[in-house]
């Protein structure tokens, strides 16, 4: 019909008399159509937002992005994208993104417009000079080679190449302390799954679900925090899964799951103890598997002391230090050795203990023990590991489970009955967890736990089983795996240590034996400062190992704070890292930034850490004011994902690229740009430098063809490096091919194998319904594009599978190899009956049924002979700042737990001590589906903003009758710390507990928002405090204590002096909660 | 033209189009919704709808309140003291269970704001949607207090009706709309009415079956007041609770008597008038 | 080994039953199931606590609030129109029926009244446009289905022969014309008059869709009432019985018109009888109609002031039925309620027969 005729006329002459529809259709109408259909290009991406990593199409047009919806053709996402994802065009072309550089003077009042190029200049400037003031070639006497004067922030948001690039320039630089968010998020992931199974990534992948026949989870919220993956949940509830939520709240992952248990925050190791226990006592583990893939038979030295015996402690404790002595624990007959060393003393490391921060090595490989373990094949040996562990969580019953957790017993009784009817050789169970189990003082204890239970019900390895850790940013995964980390090098290999490793030898200890796939470190170690320094890193000068700066303890971003504090720390580098909001005690931190020199920002907004000199919380309370600052403050716009190409590692350590679009506009560059040309602007200004402190800077191979008017580096050469090449340039394609001797170059081992054959294989994309459900062409995981871990373990140990139902992988006897669905996480030829002979070493020593092969003897640890500080075996202590007292122990909290004792930093009085009463309810802080993290993502981004515009808290109907408090009104939460206000939200679903005859009253706190943006509110961080995880300094922001009552908190100095009012009431002097 | 045939019925839905796809909408399955309000990000993405920032609303997780001109989509969220099937929702002793679900224009069979409007701006189209020409409509607003379902809303900023298009614009074009596309879950289902009415049935039937008794279709059948709408839903309470009516009647079914009840009105205003005149006439 | 033996595990370790499909296939993920969607809560146990539950079958809504959108009209701007409309279209009637039977100044009164009417509620209805420029797109269409085009359409009938009318009536040209003119525009009128009425009641507005049977009768009354006041306020006393007449007829037919109405509506005719506008509008309209008829005969200033009352009387009556609409949309009891018993009603005949 012609549109352009008078629609009374089209009435009149055609079938829609009414004038309802074809009659009065407008031209313009007519004409519609989608603006994807008329898009020049599409352009795959990833989103930027969490490590779900879910794949977008881009749409271009006229040079710029029109459109962003997910793509159907991800076999993780299946096209959809949750409400951050599907913001992403709003976040990356809304015209309020700051595009322009910015520079602060020190004590000016406010911003000044910069040139970029004058900008860069200038911080290649204060980089040198810092540099130069701080140099520090010794400490206490021994070789550090280093700058403890400046540090750097940030990474999970980036790609892998740029964090590559960071790592790589800062530690030629001599910086140590350079951190991301894998510290305050995952690290305890690290520790808990690197220690049990070899590797520290998640053992399995989201699709993977829906073999599942009961999912646990536990600590996460997943339908909030990874909402498209939760998918995979309801398509495994859809096949007849059970779904169980245990978690403080009643969320929208319980709105659709069969059971919600009720836990106190920061309990789950008395509940995951409790289960264990009931497995273990009631006989319902997975007899044979247990028996042959866990180290349950293994026997013990005779001088282990368990917590059963020391009311909570372990043996080998000294309580000056506060730190364990560990030899006790190691298997009789098989001594510890670190990946690094030898001797028993070196694994130690300084004092005879392990050295801070090494837990985490365990990222990609377990740790070392040398010499073969004793077993005892009935599992009845007193000091075997199945007998230890049953005496250990003896006490861990359902009553107790109860006055510890709050959980009634029948719900308990329920969750042990689903877990255990649906594990075994037909049925498998999964854990999906996150940053509720992370987040605490002992939260790598937490997870340990729930792979301890995994093992006993025969769950790791096999499909629909396993630990899912759902990881936080986009590629918090990669950030760890080329880590922008103080305590790792790119795949997990330690950062040496000055009292330990002044020379290679004493770092790789080559001449002894080693068992599993550390053994060949060296050639990992070899190839890395191959990649970093090329013809100038020789057999005959160690490689250049002496380049790299050395430890001497923590500097994990929580001890950077102090250094700022205490004026160590000039200069600062925050990479996509907002921690004026998310780290702990945020006061804290700005206090730190404005004892600095200089500070830069990249970030794609102007976030509460670019502009707390001006309109942070302090200046309210009068405590700075903006003229006394004297930091200087560069702004420097940030690109996004649409604007740079690069790979993300999503939760399931797949490599995913994603494809630059447009290019970023005005002052915005990616920040492999910024690093690149700031190294080259610093080798640039050092050139011709005689002096031996700029020669690793000078050396360093900095050479990447850049493209594009604005000067951007070509991402692939970097990941090119990253995979490594062998002595004639050709790439290389796994990590086996890499040799000690020079003449290969690999940037991050683990990662070898993403550009083989000269491809970029993360950029792979075969849509998932031309592949079975494994996928394995879409895009490229680690290691070797395995996505089940320790997948041998879905056979028996005769190499078929368990049942038919849930086979995997199996030995293929006619073909000779293992075979299966996945990629096999084991030696291909490696036949079930192989046994290592006598005195093998590296891989050979592990035998053909030994499915955890980053081990060194091949087995899941449900005992933790190494690796763990604070302690073989998980044990409940309550959180830093308590209101109950834990009934299990004597020792109130985990008594290795790393605390602070600084007067910005007070802790509160736990359990029974006086003054505990002042703070009298649990809080717990968690993440909102409409937001994003410290918020700089979501708050400043409308359509997101507009769904949670405010800060608020959460409590029950029974706190807000004791405490005043009206819906809808206003609440005050105060901490020894800060005290913050939001409105109430008076809900059901923040259950009061009953536990231990009392009731505990838990408040909720999104954490996200902040003073800037949209969207705005007081930041949860105010309120917790720098205590921190002993093995990954992970900090407790789950669970603490905390007083609220109605009202607004007060404004100027009167805050402060409500918060010294309430401190003084407490009692709390500087060493409260410090103890032991 | 004959007022009775004119009226809502079976002409209704072919509205003029020689060549007609089948009719397309939604089946929104509230009992696998997560409320993530990803629907109404991407829906607000797609159509460029202005953001409308508020302030805390306390309704649960809802602070976008309800549909409208600058809402084309709404989750809405409620925490209730009631069991859901078998869920055992340990929030104390009590009863618990969190419901949300993601509203939308009904795209009704006999939609009350296309009938109202009266520049054709709203149209039905070759899908069985109903569209808002934005270049037609004048602001006349009618189509507002018309809907019985609260969609349709005026927008300050530019005077015109808004709402829903069901994606006229990439349903031309072979894409399923923004809104269930993004859909994590699966909750808006987009497809063909008939085939979408058959695995609600079904749906409805597997959840009664596994406890789920309060679970009901709405807006499925033919035969209710608006003649079933292309956008359906499965709710686990009544509609009500919701904020959607009951039983929701297209208003110009009641056109034809409205329209004899005025001219009787206006035949007896000329009778009156003309009587009062005539007494006493001059001539 | 003891391949396949599974010692120590729990209970059940037999095939999976029915409803489990979480096996390995090869063939991927699609095709498994019978349905896409998972059950919620299928697997638990219910409630643990033992505490029963009281729920009674109270009134509900999604937090109070309204079920409708709130109509984006304005008062002065709609509920004007709905008066001067009426004004409009009952004058123009008046106005031939008056030259018809011989009474030139009532007459040329109301024709030009209406005219002045028909000009302030046109300038209404357009000033209430979102896009007022757009104004001409309602002669795009003519559908029947819309109160508002058809008015449109009945008003560009009305329109210019009103105009004319009173165009000729005030400057003496073309009389022949100005005839037709006015008994075209009588004619019409009682259409203008009235079809308002439906326009207010083609909406989901619970008090407005409701009492559409009354409505018509109303307005058409509140109209003619008007009229008859502009008429005594502006003819002589001695042509002016006639809009006395009409007066009387006009608030009496309101009066009883309205009161109907508002009984037949009981629940959702509560902001009807609640409005004190519509009870101020009825004292007005029969007060000024009872005062017309028994003063406004013999004084000029009775029955300037009857007439004054009528006006004021008709346009109270039309912002009181505005906001008695506006309040049963912003109160969704008034939407889910009638609506719930209609329910209830359908299904108590269902189980009868
Ligand atoms: N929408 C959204 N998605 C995100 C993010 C976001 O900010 N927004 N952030 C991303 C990032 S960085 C991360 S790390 C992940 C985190 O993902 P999650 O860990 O799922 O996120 P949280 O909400 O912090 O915490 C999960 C749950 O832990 C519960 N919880 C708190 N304390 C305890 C406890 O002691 N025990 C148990 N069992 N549960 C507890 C909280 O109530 C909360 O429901 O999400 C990622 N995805
Ligand atoms: N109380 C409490 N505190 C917590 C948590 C909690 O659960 N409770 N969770 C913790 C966890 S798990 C995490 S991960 C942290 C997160 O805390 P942060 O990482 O500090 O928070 P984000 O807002 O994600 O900060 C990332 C920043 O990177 C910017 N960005 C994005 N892309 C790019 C890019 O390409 N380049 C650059 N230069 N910048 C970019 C974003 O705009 C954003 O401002 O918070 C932790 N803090
Ligand atoms: S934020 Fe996470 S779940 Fe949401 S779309 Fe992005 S990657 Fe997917
Ligand atoms: S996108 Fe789907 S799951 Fe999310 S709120 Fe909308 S309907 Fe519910
Ligand atoms: S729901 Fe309302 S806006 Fe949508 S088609 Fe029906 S009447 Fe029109
Ligand atoms: S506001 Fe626009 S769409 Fe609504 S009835 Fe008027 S012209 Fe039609
Ligand atoms: S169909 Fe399109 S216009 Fe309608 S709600 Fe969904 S995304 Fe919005
Ligand atoms: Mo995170």
């Amino acid at each position: 019909m012609n549109e352009r005729v008078w629609p009374v006329l089209r009435q009149l002459t055609g079938k829609d008399r009414l004038g309802k529809g074809a009659a009065v259709r407008s031209a313009a109408t007519a004409a519609l159509r989608a603006r994807t259909a008329g898009a020049d290009r599409v352009v795959k991406s990833v989103c930027p937002y969490c490590a779900v990593g879910c794949a977008q199409n881009v749409y271009v047009k006229d040079e710029k992005v029109v459109h962003i919806e997910g793509d159907p053709d991800s076999p993780i996402s299946r096209g959809r994208l949750c409400p951050k994802g599907a913001a992403t065009l709003q976040l990356t072309t809304d015209s309020r993104r700051a595009r322009k550089a910015l520079y602060r003077p020190p004590h000016a009042a406010d911003w000044q417009e910069i040139d970029l190029d004058t900008a860069m200049d200038m911080v290649a400037d204060r980089i040198i000079a810092t540099r130069r003031a701080t140099w520090e070639a010794e400490h206490e006497g021994k070789r550090t080679n280093r700058t403890m004067g400046i540090a750097s922030l940030g990474g999970a948001t980036l790609d892998n190449e740029e964090n590559y690039l960071i790592k790589k320039l800062l530690t030629a630089l001599g910086v140590i302390q350079i951190e991301n968010q894998a510290r305050v998020c995952h690290s305890s992931t690290v520790v808990g799954l690197g220690t049990s199974f070899g590797r520290g990534g998640a053992t399995t992948f989201m699709q993977d679900l829906v073999h599942s026949d009961c999912v646990v989870i536990q600590g996460s919220n997943f339908a909030e925090a990874h909402p498209v993956g939760f998918q995979w949940v309801m398509e495994a509830k859809a096949r007849g899964a059970v779904v169980i939520h245990v978690d403080p709240r009643f969320t929208r992952t319980s709105a659709l799951a069969d059971l919600h248990v009720p836990i106190r925050a920061g309990s789950d190791v008395a509940f995951l103890g409790g289960i264990i226990n009931h497995v273990l006592s009631n006989e319902l583990y997975f007899r044979d598997y247990v028996l042959h893939y866990t180290n349950a038979a293994t026997i013990l030295r005779e001088d282990y002391r368990d917590a059963e015996d020391l009311d909570g402690l372990f043996s080998g404790f000294d309580p000056d230090t506060r730190t364990y002595v560990t030899d006790s624990w190691e298997y009789e007959g098989m001594p510890v050795v670190t990946a690094t060393g030898t001797s028993e003393e070196a694994a130690r490391g300084v004092g005879g203990r392990v050295p801070e921060g090494w837990s985490e090595m365990h990222g990609a490989a377990g740790a070392t023990l040398t010499g073969t373990a004793q077993r005892d094949e009935t599992l009845r040996h007193p000091r075997c590991v199945l007998q230890v562990l049953a005496r250990h969580f003896a006490r861990y019953t359902p009553e107790m489970v109860e006055r510890v957790c709050g959980v009634p017993q029948d719900l308990f009784a329920e969750v042990c009955r689903h877990l255990t009817e649906n594990s075994g050789p037909d049925r498998t169970s999964e854990f999906v967890y996150a940053v509720g189990w992370t987040q605490h003082s002992d939260g790598s204890q937490f997870i340990r736990a729930a792979s301890i239970l995994q093992l006993l019900l025969g769950n790791i390895g096999r499909p629909g089983g396993g630990i899912q850790a759902l990881r936080g940013h986009a590629s918090i995964q990669g950030s760890s795996d080329i880590p922008t980390l103080f305590n790792l090098l790119p795949g997990y290999i330690p950062m040496p240590h000055a009292h330990e490793h002044q020379t290679l030898a004493d770092f790789l200890r080559s001449d002894a034996p080693h068992q599993g796939f550390w053994a060949d470190m060296p050639a990992y170690l070899v190839s890395l400062l191959k990649a970093w320094w090329g013809p100038s890193a020789r057999p005959d000068n160690d490689f250049r190992f002496d380049w790299l700066p050395r430890m001497t303890g923590s500097h994990s971003t929580y001890d950077t704070v102090l250094a700022q504090l205490d004026g160590t720390c000039k200069g600062y580098i925050l990479l996509g890292e907002n921690p004026a909001v998310g780290s702990a005690n945020t006061r804290m931190q700005r206090l730190g930034m404005a004892k600095l020199d200089w500070l830069v920002v990249r970030d794609l907004n102007l976030i509460e850490s670019a502009t707390w000199w001006k309109d942070g919380p302090e200046i309210e309370t009068g405590e700075l004011v903006t003229e006394d600052i004297g930091t200087e403050v560069f702004f420097l716009p940030a690109a996004t994902h649409t604007e740079k190409s690069g790979s993300f590692t999503n939760t399931n350590r797949l490599l995913q690229w994603h494809h630059r679009a447009v290019d970023p506009e005005g002052d915005a560059r990616s920040d492999l740009w910024f690093m690149y040309h700031l190294g080259r602007i610093i080798r640039e200004k050092l050139a011709g430098s005689a002096d031996p402190v700029d020669a690793p800077i000078l050396d360093l191979t900095w050479d990447y063809p850049v493209e594009g008017e604005q000067g951007e580096p070509v991402a692939e050469a970097v990941l090119a490096e990253i995979n490594g090449w062998d002595a004639e340039g050709r790439p290389l394609s796994r990590y086996t091919q890499l040799k000690g001797d020079g003449s290969t170059v690999c940037g991050c081992w683990i990662y070898c194998g993403v550009y083989a054959d000269g491809v970029n294989q993360a950029a792979r994309r075969k849509p998932a319904d031309e592949q079975d459900w494994i996928a394995s062409e879409w895009a490229w995981a680690w290691p070797a594009n395995r996505r089940v871990l320790y997948n041998r373990a879905s056979a028996r140990p005769d190499g078929h599978p368990w049942s038919e139902r849930k086979k995997l992988v199996w030995w293929d006897e006619a073909a000779g190899h293992w075979a299966g669905f996945d990629e096999p996480d084991f030696e291909r030829d490696k036949p079930p009956g192989y046994r290592p002979p006598e005195g093998a070493s590296g891989t050979a020593a592990l035998s053909g049924t030994d499915p955890f092969i980053m081990q060194p003897d091949g087995k899941g640890w449900l005992f933790a002979p190494a690796g763990v500080v604070d302690g073989p075996l998980p044990t409940h202590y309550e959180p830093q700042d308590s209101p109950v007292v834990n009934p299990l122990y004597g020792h109130q909290r985990n008594p290795a737990r790393k605390v602070y004792e600084h007067p910005d930093n007070r802790y509160h009085p736990s359990g029974h001590e006086p003054g505990a009463s002042v703070y009298p309810y649990v809080v717990t802080t968690y993440r909102l589906t409409e937001h994003f993290t410290a918020g700089g993502m979501s708050r400043g981004t409308p359509y997101l903003a507009e769904l949670q515009p405010e800060m608020f808290c959460e409590v029950s109907p029974e706190l807000a009758a004791e405490r005043g408090l009206v819906h809808g009104g206003w609440a005050t939460i105060i901490t020894a710390r800060n005290a913050i206000e939001a409105r109430v939200m008076v809900t059901d679903r923040m259950p009061s507990l009953h536990l231990d005859g009392r009731v505990v009253h838990q408040i909720g706190l999104p954490f996200h928002f902040g003073p800037n943006g949209l969207a705005r509110g007081d930041a949860a961080n105010e309120l917790s405090s720098i205590s921190l995880d002993p093995n990954s300094h992970i900090q407790e922001v789950k669970a603490l204590s905390a007083d609220i009552r109605p009202g607004r908190r007060p404004r100027g100095p009167a805050l402060r002096e409500m918060v010294a009012a309430y401190r003084e009431r407490a009692g709390i002097v500087a060493g409260t909660g410090t103890e032991v | 033209m004959d007022l009775e045939t004119a009226l809502p019925g079976a002409r209704d839905e072919e509205a003029g189009y020689a060549e007609r796809p089948a009719r397309m909408g939604f089946f929104t399955d509230t009992s696998v919704c997560i409320g993530c309000k990803a629907c109404e990000v991407a829906c607000k993405e797609w159509n460029a709808v202005p953001d409308d920032l508020t302030a805390f609303t306390g309704m649960s997780y809802d602070n976008t309140v309800g549909l409208g001109a600058d809402s084309w989509r709404h989750v809405a969220f409620i925490e209730q003291r009631k069991p859901l099937g078998h869920q055992t929702p340990g929030v104390g002793d009590m009863d618990f269970r969190w419901l949300m679900a993601s509203d939308v224009c009904k795209h009704c069979t006999h939609a009350a704001c296309l009938d109202v409007c009266p520049t054709g701006s709203l149209f039905r189209t070759e899908y069985g949607t109903v569209v808002v020409q934005q270049d037609i409509c004048n602001g006349c607003g009618y189509c507002v207090p018309a809907c019985p379902f609260g969609v349709i809303g005026k927008r300050e900023s530019d005077g015109l009706a808004a709402k829903c298009t069901l994606c006229y614009d990439r349903l031309q074009v072979g894409q399923e709309p923004a809104c269930a596309k993004t859909c994590p879950t699966d909750s808006i289902q987009f497809g063909e009415l008939d085939e979408l009415r058959e695995r609600a049935e079904r749906r409805l039937e597997r959840l009664r079956e596994s406890g789920v008794s309060s679970a009901r279709l709405y807006g499925h059948d033919p035969d209710d007041g608006v003649g079933g709408t292309g956008a359906f839903f499965l709710l686990l309470d009544e509609p009500e609770v919701y904020g959607l009516p009951p039983d929701p009647v297209v208003t110009t079914r009641d056109l034809p008597s409205m329209w004899r009840h005025a001219g009787a009105a206006a035949a007896a205003l000329l009778v009156g008038l003309a009587a009062v005149a005539w007494k006493g006439r001059r001539r | 080994m003891s391949a396949g033996t599974h010692h120590g595990m729990g209970a059940r370790t037999g095939p999976p039953t029915a409803d489990s499909q979480t096996d390995v296939r090869m063939d991927g993920t699609s095709g498994l199931r019978h349905e896409r969607d998972a059950t919620p809560g299928s697997a638990g146990l219910g409630r643990v606590g033992r505490r029963p539950m009281v729920r009674g079958r109270e009134f509900r809504s999604y937090y109070g609030l309204p079920v409708l959108n709130e109509p984006t009209w304005k008062d002065h701007d709609i509920a004007g129109y709905l008066f001067l409309g009426g004004l409009a279209g009952a004058s123009a009637t008046l106005a031939a029926a008056a030259e018809l039977t011989g009474r030139p100044d009532l007459a040329r009164a109301g024709k030009v009244g209406a005219a002045g009417a028909l000009a302030g509620s046109l300038y209404s209805l357009i000033h209430d446009l979102g896009r007022p420029e757009r104004f001409i797109n309602m002669l795009r269409v003519f559908k029947v289905t819309s109160p508002m085009s058809v008015g449109t359409w009945i008003l560009t009938a009305f329109g210019p022969q009103c105009f004319a009318a009173a165009g000729t009536a005030v400057t003496g040209w073309f009389p022949r014309l100005g005839r037709a003119a006015t008994v075209g525009a009588g004619l019409t009128g009682t259409a203008v008059a009235t079809y308002t009425a439906a326009l207010i009641s083609d909406t989901a507005v619970p008090a407005w869709h409701d009492g559409y049977r009354e409505m018509p009768f109303l307005f058409a009354g509140s109209a003619a009432a008007s009229a008859g006041g502009l008429g005594m306020l502006a003819a002589p006393l001695a042509e002016a019985a006639p809009a006395r007449r009409a007066a009387v007829l006009g608030a009496a037919v309101e009066s009883v018109a309205a009161r109907r109405m508002e009984r037949r509506l009981g629940h959702v005719g509560e902001p009807l009888r609640r409005s004190r506008l519509l009870r101020l509008g009825a004292a007005l309209s029969l007060g000024g109609a009872l005062a017309g008829q028994v003063l406004g005969g013999r004084s000029r200033a009775a029955a300037v002031a009857a007439g004054a009352a009528l006006l004021a009387g008709s346009a109270c009556t039309r912002f009181g039925i505005f906001h008695a609409g506006m309040e049963s949309a912003g109160d969704p009891a008034y939407t889910v309620e009638p609506q719930r018993r209609r329910l209830a009603r359908a299904e108590a005949e269902r189980d009868l027969g």
